[in-house]
């Protein structure tokens, strides 16, 4: 592999050709035979080309940025030793730190087990003679066998290192890729071991929010000044052998080739370059020192050497060579910003005099040289995202005046700020009857089960919302059991599918916010003022830890994570652990997805005043920013629930175990057909909407997922997407360039996910060029459309910040500037036709006519007129359902009362009556159709009218119109002629069951009720005051009362009067009030009978005298007989109770009954009979004999009144004053 | 009437142990003159019924049902008309101490199983409660109406008192809203759309009052206290707010100040209809 660099350096290879040779398997035309010649003896190296440069640049760096935030590499040498060698770390200190490197192990034991039989054999070697030269004897050999196991085993500590121990990994006290705490700035005092060269492949920073991933993935490597110094300097012979993986065959052939080449440089040169050397030696000390080394371009050595590296190393960039084009900027980034150079001796810095072109000699032997390097790769490699901070960046001028020149002019081009302004989403679901009612559930219990449930869910929301933050919670323990009692509530299928809709909607609303981090959940205010109104001492400190502390996204390559509130649905997923709810969850997700998916998002259209498509781009792009956000929301749902059940820590251990699972999973249909959604999406040249999502759903597999055949697949044709996004391209049909950066970072992103294999990346080419996609040149789908801004790209891709984050670190650094800030840029407007439109449903001659019709028009007008179709033909059928159905109820009701009054108060079977209504009332449901017809034809043309611009021709207009109509009708009827039956008779239905339940009790109290008049003011007392009023004066009546106790006559007239004017006005009376009123009237009134009111007044609390009684009776009649609305229990002043009343009074006042009878007969409050009859059940009842004679003597007199009333009257007042003794006589 | 947790216990600490009867509220009236009656009335009742739920059990012991069945047919087998079951339940030297209408009901059940054949049902024992003509027994049917008349916080007087009390703040909170101007559905009409919790008032355009946004309105004729409180938010509030989003509470008899904590959360309380509401304008001039 080397060879192939050092022929380049020796320039018997052009860098073009050399690129040619890595892109394509074939051999060019172009290709000058003496280079093709060269390359070819070198054929079987090709595909390591790549890993070996980017690791062979790392290893060179990391004598350069030993303090620097390392920069991660994944290249796939170092997956060789991966399996079958577990246990590594645990032969590592105890401490963290120094398990990044565990001690060597001996190289012959990695050689034994080094055939990679992970892959299937790829990473083999051509043969095993290579593999037994590469392991030939030789003292050099053994050193470089020696050096290569520390790092293969600090790499294996990525996939077996603390499996599944958060805790554990959580004790890792430093985030290594974490800017904020390993800034750039300074030096760190490196200690001795600083020499050693940086491992390019680390642990992973761990963060409690990545308990899901693995702890232990390394995609990162440590600052130097973290290797412990015990740790045993192996020497170094080879400035590129740490890059070599012990499995690698070739390379170890490789090397030693270049072992060879290299003794003899060594014979030739009086100074040795002797990167061996640096590795014992102390370094100068630099602590203290915080300001950068000016870096000068007259100081950098072998600048050819560099050059061509750097030409050759954008060259792959820029043809997507590389697995990740942001970790490979964010090197560049590293690089142009290092501060120090943790060199060795002074004699490093000079170049080496005898071989200025080979290998041989450390590559970036300054900040010089790494700035130099920086440089000529930006400029080849221009970075838009990052444009001013690099403007700022005074080394740039330094060394290339023109690409600032560049930059700045590129910066200040960009004036496009697209925000993405997104709903509020601090809201829970709301509740929708159509889809939420009891009509969607199967039972009463079903309602009532999955009300609880949801306000459960809440509540767990809620407290997950107050206390995951606190140090020591634990959402299992706080959470876990009420969870899943709720769960097991569940018992229906209909009711989870229920709590699944739940479920995702809220997701939907907390989750698919800018950043996906949702940091204001459950109505929690951004407000800042409110936030330090609420003098919550934390909420304050946590407003001010996320001013101070940006959040870090983990480094350019963070694993998948679930920040903020997806962390609560992540555990209550595990919490619950419901299979049940799983599958639900599964299938709700799937489909939201294939929804969105295929949703037809908003067609550019060609716009003579660019203002106006800028207006219709702001919201079109929001649009597909809003799916986009959501799609790859539900699909790492979908992904996290369906992979779950597979997830372990590591790969199978063996071969075996791997296979059998293999032969196993192979069978599992996937939960969703992601490989047809992604060739349709790439067909229909959407893979700017399918790929971030499908992304998101891959980068939760787990480890034998990307060993499937099918998922294979996917990743095949991912791979062939990504080598196929050349940014500098930019012709007709091709993707937009943010489109195509969007899609390079996600999946870059991902092929750096701990899951998926190393090595596939560098694929042999022949399963690339197997694949070709199907796409329809002359369609222009999303691809081609400018829907990815900047913002957008920034929210699916956070770690890119980490660019913007190292620079802005430099910015401060050194000039102490304010941190730089990164604009949005200018998104290339791509002007494209009308696209080609998904096939609409309606058939026939008509459709195509309509279809033709649009395509001439501006995408507007159809939008319009099948969002007015759509509208009007659902309004039409709630038209149908508020005036047709509505009447059809009111004939049901009022059939129904006759039938009642026919058959008596039961009416007979409820189930049997329905039958008779529904047979006549259903057949009218046939003018459902006509009167939709109806509505459609007269609503669709205002509303396309109102809608359209003023200036569309009058003719277009008006077919607008009509195909508006046309499409609504349809949608209408389509619906009305199927569900119209069945609508009628659940109305119906509703109807009978209401009219048979308000046949019950109290017919009276509904029906007409009389209002207030209309000059009411409403100031009558209110009811309450009353009832407690009058309850009062019967407490007082009943007693026990002090002595000095009683009431006055004027409060009971009061009283009274107050009562009336209640009953009139009525404002605030319902009838529960007005009964017990009517009951306590009756009760007062029987006091009143007895006498049994102490009335207050000189000298002490008396009886009241019977006129006064009698006044106070004559007014609660009249209030009977016209205030009262709700029947009153008069026969209640004839219950024995009542009447008993009288049997404690001495002498006994039978006069003041005798004239209430016979005032209720004459008002016609009851009836002779009733009365007759209350008398008659009176005499039924034990009483005191005497009292027995008297009660007889009453209902005597009462039978034997004359039915006159004046005469009565007066013989009343002869009853009064002869009291006694007309009973007597009688 | 919006009171601090102090100001509130404080007057809590004067109930201890007071019977509920028309005499005692008078006195309670004449202790606190600042406060008006009827957040008096309120606390008084509230922290009655605490008292009532923590003794509940004691008093239904078979044991403890049969002494009071047989101190009350002692009583008026002494005498029928003295108030004989209202003196049992406000007995405090005894440790009665049971709400009268609540006592009623214990006599009345026990009464009911030594004269009818089946044991009396729920419904029979609250008509009967309801009307106590309908209670076989003369002297008992006096009793039983005396504990009602002269108990001020349970019994089903209290019961439409209390009703009717809530029903007068919705009507009023509607004329409000009307008078405001601001569409709302009512509880009727969510239930006739098949709502499964439906607060008093849903805003058909949301508000804003004192800076936040009002979805829904309760109104909530009693005086706020924690346990109160507590419960309508476990039963109500936050149901209503898994619903329908933030809104406002109004506690017409005042509340402790110290509840009013959910704001920032979605719940907002208030002792009176909001003065500032801030409306969503439609037209952008």
């Amino acid at each position: 592999m080397a060879a192939v660099l050092e022929s380049l350096l020796r320039e018997e290879v052009s860098v073009a050709a050399a690129v040619r040779w890595i892109a394509r398997s074939a051999q060019s035309s172009e290709d000058d035979p003496g280079e093709a010649a060269a390359l070819r003896s070198l054929r079987p190296l090709r595909k390591e080309f790549v890993p070996f440069l980017l690791n062979f640049l790392r290893e060179q760096s990391s004598r350069v940025l030993p303090q620097g935030p390392p920069t991660p590499a994944k290249a796939p040498g170092s997956s060789a030793a991966l399996p079958g060698r577990p246990g590594g770390p645990s032969r590592g200190g105890r401490g963290a730190r120094s398990q990044l490197f565990p001690p060597a192990e001996p190289s012959s034991a990695a050689a034994a087990e080094a055939p990679p039989a992970r892959r299937g054999g790829r990473r083999r070697g051509p043969g095993p003679g290579r593999e037994r030269g590469g392991r030939g004897p030789g003292g050099l050999e053994e050193g470089v066998g020696g050096e290569s196991p520390p790092w293969a085993a600090g790499r294996r500590r990525r996939s077996s290192g603390s499996p599944g121990s958060p805790g554990r990994a959580r004790s890792d006290p430093p985030n290594l890729s974490n800017l904020e705490e390993f800034p750039p700035v300074g030096s760190l005092p490196p200690g001795p071991a600083g020499t050693k060269p940086s491992r390019r492949i680390n642990p992973t920073p761990v963060s409690e929010e990545r308990s899901l991933s693995k702890p232990k993935t390394c995609f990162t490597s440590p600052p130097i000044s973290c290797v412990p110094s015990s740790q045993p300097s192996v020497p170094d012979t080879s400035p590129w052998g740490h890059g070599l993986p012990p499995g690698c065959r070739s390379l170890q052939e490789e090397r030693e080739m270049l072992r060879k080449e290299r003794s003899k440089h060594l014979q030739q040169s009086p100074t040795p370059a002797c990167p061996t050397s640096e590795s014992g030696s102390p370094l100068p000390s630099r602590t203290g020192n915080l300001t950068a080394e000016a870096a000068d371009p007259a100081r950098v050595s072998s600048r050819q050497r560099l050059e061509l590296i750097a030409l050759i190393y954008s060259s792959c960039i820029a043809e997507n060579l590389v697995p990740n084009l942001f970790l490979e900027l964010f090197f560049i980034l590293q690089l142009l910003t290092a501060r120090r150079m943790v060199a060795a001796k002074d004699s490093d810095l000079e170049p080496t005099p005898g071989a200025p072109d080979s290998l041989e000699s450390p590559l970036f032997q300054s900040v010089h040289d790494c700035v130099f390097f920086a440089v000529q790769v930006l400029e080849h490699q221009f970075d838009k995202g990052t444009l001013k901070l690099l403007a700022e960046n005074e080394r740039l001028l330094c060394f290339s005046p023109a690409l600032q020149g560049r930059l700045k002019a590129a910066y200040e081009g960009s004036v496009a700020k697209v925000s993405l302004a997104m709903p509020p989403s601090a809201q829970a679901v709301s509740f929708q009857p159509e889809t939420d009612n009891r009509a969607n559930f199967s039972s009463d219990r079903a309602f009532h089960t999955f009300k609880k449930q949801r306000d459960v869910f809440f509540e767990v929301l809620r407290e997950w919302e107050d206390r995951h933050e606190e140090p020591g919670w634990d959402f299992e323990k706080g959470l876990g059991s009420r969870i899943r009692a709720m769960m097991g509530q569940l018992s229906a299928a209909c009711s989870h599918s229920h709590f699944v809709r739940l479920f995702q909607k809220q997701l939907l609303q907390m989750c698919q916010s800018p950043g996906g981090t949702g940091g204001t959940v459950l109505g929690e205010a951004p407000d800042v003022l409110n936030m330090l109104g609420a003098d919550k001492l934390g909420r304050l400190r946590r407003l001010q830890e996320r001013l101070v502390a940006p959040q870090s996204s983990g480094g350019p390559c963070p694993p998948p994570t679930f920040p903020g509130c997806q962390g609560f649905f992540r555990d209550f997923i595990l919490s619950a652990s419901s299979f049940q709810f799983n599958q639900h969850l599964m299938d709700s997700l799937s489909l939201k997805i294939r929804e969105l998916n295929s949703l037809a998002l908003p067609q550019p259209e060609p716009s003579d005043e660019d203002g106006e498509s800028d207006v219709d781009w702001q919201g079109e792009r929001r649009q597909f920013a809003v799916v986009l956000l959501s799609l790859r929301l539900l699909a790492k749902f979908l992904g996290f629930v369906a992979f779950l059940p597979y997830r372990g820590p590591e790969p199978p251990p063996t071969r075996e175990l791997q296979d059998s699972i293999l032969a196993l999973r192979s069978q599992v249909p996937p939960a969703l057909d992601v490989r047809a959604l992604l060739q349709q999406g790439l067909r229909a040249r959407r893979a700017v909407l399918t790929v971030p999502w499908l992304v998101e759903f891959l980068s939760l597999a787990d480890h034998i997922v990307p060993l499937l055949d099918y998922y294979r697949s996917i990743f095949v044709v991912l791979l062939h997407l990504h080598r196929s996004l050349v940014l500098s391209k930019e012709s007709e049909g091709e993707m937009c360039f943010l489109n195509k950066l969007l899609l390079l970072a996600v999946l870059g992103w991902l092929f750096q996910i701990p899951t998926v294999p190393e090595d596939l990346f560098f694929l042999e080419e022949g399963q690339l060029d197997a694949f070709e996609v199907d796409t329809v040149p002359s369609e222009h789908g999303l691809d081609g459309m400018p829907v990815v801004d900047q913002h957008l790209l920034y929210t699916c891709c956070p770690y890119i910040g980490e660019l913007r984050k190292l620079l802005a670190s430099w910015v401060s650094g050194s000039s102490g500037r304010s941190g730089g800030f990164v604009r949005k840029i200018t998104p290339t407007t791509t002007t494209t036709g009308l696209g080609a439109q998904p096939p609409h449903t309606t058939q026939g001659l008509q459709a195509q006519l309509a279809q033709a019709f649009f395509h001439n028009q501006p995408p507007s007008l159809r939008r319009t007129v099948e969002f007015v179709a759509e509208r009007i033909g659902s309004n039409c059928v709630k038209h149908i359902k508020a005036t047709l159905v509505a009447d059809l109820v009111h004939q049901a009701e009022s059939l129904l009362r006759e039938q009642l009054v026919m058959q008596g108060q039961d009416g007979g079977d409820p189930a049997q009556l329905l039958e008779i209504l529904c047979s006549q009332l259903c057949p009218h449901g046939a003018q459902a159709l006509t009167r939709g017809r109806e509505f459609c034809q007269k609503k669709s043309p205002g509303a396309v009218r109102a809608l359209l611009p003023e200036e569309t021709p009058a003719a277009v207009l008006s077919s607008a119109e009509n195909i508006a109509v046309g499409l609504a009708t349809e949608k209408a009827c389509a619906w009305l002629s199927a569900n119209i039956t069945a609508l009628i008779r659940r109305e119906v239905k509703a109807a009978v069951s209401r009219t048979l339940r308000a046949q019950g009790p109290e017919p009276a109290a509904r029906g007409e009720r009389r209002g207030c008049s209309r000059a009411c003011e409403h100031h009558a007392p209110l009811p309450s005051h009353l009832i407690s009023e009058i309850k009062d004066v019967l407490s007082l009546a009943v007693g026990p009362r002090d002595p000095e106790e009683g009431i006055s006559l004027d409060h009971l007239e009061q009283l009274l009067g107050q009562l009336g004017q209640t009953l009139q006005c009525r404002q605030f009376l319902c009838p529960p009030a007005e009964q017990h009123l009517a009951k306590c009237s009756v009760d007062l009134a029987s006091l009143l009978v007895a006498d049994q009111i102490p009335v207050l007044g000189p000298p002490a609390p008396r009886g009241l005298e019977r006129g006064q009684a009698r006044r106070l009776l004559h007014l609660l009649l009249s209030l009977w007989k016209d205030g009262f609305q709700v029947p009153v229990p008069l026969q209640l002043l004839l219950s024995p109770r009542n009447v008993g009343l009288l049997a404690d009074t001495r002498p006994r006042e039978w006069d003041l009954l005798l004239f209430l009878l016979r005032e209720l007969v004459e008002k016609g409050l009851m009836g002779r009979p009733e009365i007759e009859a209350c008398l008659g059940s009176l005499r039924d009842a034990q009483w005191p004999k005497d009292f027995s004679e008297e009660l007889a003597t009453l209902f005597n007199l009462f039978l034997a009144e004359p039915p006159m009333p004046e005469p009565q009257l007066r013989a009343c007042e002869l009853v009064q004053t002869n009291r006694g003794t007309v009973l007597a006589q009688s | 009437m919006i009171l601090t947790k102090a100001q509130y216990d404080e007057i809590a600490q004067c109930l201890v142990s007071v019977p509920p009867t028309r005499q005692s509220l008078r006195k309670l009236k004449q202790t606190f003159p600042s406060q008006s009656q009827a957040t008096l009335l309120s606390i008084f009742s509230q922290e009655y019924q605490k008292h009532i739920k923590r003794t509940h059990a004691k008093h239904h012991t078979s044991e403890a049902i049969e002494t009071y069945y047989q101190r009350y047919l002692n009583g008026v087998g002494r005498n029928g008309s003295a108030p004989v079951l209202l003196e049992l339940a406000n007995e405090i030297a005894t440790e009665v101490d049971y709400a009268p209408s609540l006592m009623a009901r214990i006599i009345l059940e026990r009464f009911l199983q030594d004269h009818e054949e089946t044991p009396p049902s729920k419904s029979v024992i609250n008509s009967m409660l309801r009307d106590p003509s309908q209670i076989p027994d003369g002297v008992l049917a006096n009793q039983v109406y005396q504990c009602i008349v002269n108990d001020c916080c349970y019994g089903p007087l209290v019961d439409c008192i209390k009703h009717a009390i809530g029903h007068e703040h919705e009507v009023l909170l509607r004329d409000l809203l009307l008078e405001k101007n601001l569409s709302f559905l009512d509880e009727d009409q969510l239930r006739a759309k098949g709502y499964d919790k439906t607060p008093d008032f849903i805003l058909q355009v949301p508000v804003a009052v004192e800076g936040h946004i009002i979805h829904w309105i309760e109104s909530k004729a009693s005086f706020g206290d924690e346990c109160s409180h507590h419960a309508y938010l476990h039963d109500q509030f936050w149901s209503y707010w898994n619903r329908f989003g933030p809104g406002l509470v109004i506690y017409w008899y005042g509340f402790i100040q110290e509840l009013d904590c959910n704001r920032e959360r979605g719940i907002l309380l208030k002792a009176c209809f909001p003065t500032d509401i801030v409306t969503l304008c439609h037209s952008i001039a």
